[in-house]
């Protein structure tokens, strides 16, 4: 089995798009477990402060996903380029 | 998660690198087999992508003939040599016909072209128009330029239009004065508090005492994209927010609005920041690189987001009828929870639909902001409640 003739293949090229892909998802898992992690200790140190949390909880996770889906653009790219 | 975790992970991770290199599928098996079963790729790309027709269903009759629904739409076609075309992409027969030297070029097409050239085949894509001589054969000299409303194309205007009613026909009740001295009805019921919520929650906060001016572009930008989000999610519609056109556009509008709302503090922070010197030959690109990569970022969340809920649909869906070519009683069994855990994620898409169109005008309100503020070098600052 020739190397080079390994590598070169498609199916290498769409194994390693999807790899990448499920590791930005891991990335994102963590980031929004996190995220959420600060709010419900926010929240149960303070539970009229409720709605403002709530909504800075949405717009982090937001930003945060933002970020993850970059790697699934780019996994997304690898396997169609 | 300690170190010994971390490390772990890594270990699994390289580990099935290592496997996949001898997991690879031997390419161009059983051609005809592929035909029959059910081709997952071609359904999800054809209901991502942009086309020449809205395309409900298709079905084989008893005489094995394929019938489509579909709606044809107006196809505009300008190349140098020929001058203007219109006509309805009805004309086409799906790829089957050729029509006024043009053909419409289909997945069977491009796999001819791939067995004789491979690079060839890459450069075309199914959809594409290209121009014909009169034996049939592509004309490779003739430019196509294709400026047809295609089906994104016309579900955006049904959509603004959609938008521009709804918001003439509440603003015409305000003019009367209904709502103004006494409680909102109807409609505007529904509106008022959104459009209260962008300007107490993203426009004030972030614009402070210069909200007004930039107030109706931060509504515009919120109701556009949400109302492209939610016909986007019908049954049959096209996908126009998953559209990086579509997106790359709404990030270049805001982009000329930031550096319109730029002012001379900005400029100086970017390329002469107060930091000290031997920071500065790193700060300095990237503060130049990220005066770009803002709205690109904006561009790219609202495209990611939108195209990966639809391919999440589509993969739920599809997976009924993969898992029914392998047996029809795995795939009624499937069917259930499939469609269970789809209309769950219709639900959560519905969510990412209104999250999206939030944080884009959000983020473009932030990034106004942070154009025109002034410095914060004043030491002795009395914080005054700012009543706008």
């Amino acid at each position: 089995m020739d190397l080079m003739n390994v590598i070169l293949l498609d199916a290498v090229a769409n194994a390693g798009g999807a790899v990448g892909a499920g590791l930005g998802a891991i990335g994102a898992g963590i980031g929004i477990g996190q995220i959420g992690k600060g709010a419900l200790e926010a929240i149960a140190r303070q539970p009229e402060a409720l709605n403002d949390i709530r909504a800075n909880m949405i717009l982090t996770a937001a930003l945060v996903e933002g970020a993850a889906l970059f790697a699934i653009i780019v996994g997304f790219l690898a396997m169609v380029l | 998660m300690g170190p010994g975790t971390v490390k772990s992970l890594l270990v699994a991770v390289f580990s099935l690198f290592s496997c996949i290199i001898f997991a690879q599928g031997q390419p161009g098996e059983n051609p005809d087999e592929a035909k029959k079963t059910f081709d997952a790729n071609e359904v999800i790309f054809g209901h991502i992508k942009d086309a020449h027709e809205f395309h409900f269903f298709s079905y084989k009759d008893k005489n094995g003939e394929e019938h489509h629904a579909t709606i044809p739409l107006p196809v505009i076609l300008y190349s140098p040599k020929k001058g203007w075309s219109f006509f309805m992409s009805s004309k086409f027969h799906h790829g089957e016909e050729n029509y006024e030297g043009y053909s419409l070029m289909t997945d069977k097409k491009i796999e001819e072209i791939k067995k004789e050239n491979e690079k060839e085949g890459k450069k075309y894509h199914a959809g594409q128009i290209v121009a014909v001589n009169e034996h049939g054969e592509m004309d490779k000299s003739v430019k196509v330029y294709d400026l047809s409303l295609t089906r994104n194309v016309v579900q955006m205007l049904i959509a603004l239009t959609l938008l521009v009613w709804i918001m003439l026909a509440i603003a015409k009740k305000y003019k009367k004065g209904d709502g103004v001295l006494s409680a909102p009805k109807g409609g505007q019921g529904l509106l008022e508090p959104v459009i209260i919520f962008i300007k107490d929650e993203v426009a004030k906060p972030n614009l402070g005492p210069k909200y007004q001016k930039y107030l109706p572009y931060i509504l515009t930008v919120f109701f556009f994209i949400l109302i492209n989000n939610i016909v986007g999610l019908i049954p049959g519609t096209a996908n126009v927010t998953g559209n990086i056109a579509f997106t790359f556009v709404l990030a270049v509008i805001s982009f000329i609005v930031i550096l319109a709302s730029s002012n001379k503090h900005y400029w100086k922070h970017i390329f002469w920041p107060p930091v000290p010197h031997w920071i500065k030959p790193i700060l300095i690109p990237v503060e130049i690189l990220g005066v770009f990569t803002k709205p690109f970022a904006l561009m790219i969340r609202l495209f990611a987001n939108m195209v990966a809920g639809h391919i999440l649909i589509i993969c739920l869906v599809s997976l009924i009828f993969i898992i029914g070519a392998l047996n029809a009683y795995a795939g009624w069994g499937t069917s259930i929870f499939a469609i269970g855990f789809t209309i769950f994620i219709y639900f959560i898409e519905i969510l990412v639909a209104f999250l999206q169109a939030y944080i884009f005008a959000n983020l473009t309100a932030v990034f106004i902001g942070q154009a025109f503020e002034g410095g914060h070098d004043d030491v002795d600052h009395h914080e005054d409640a700012v009543i706008v």
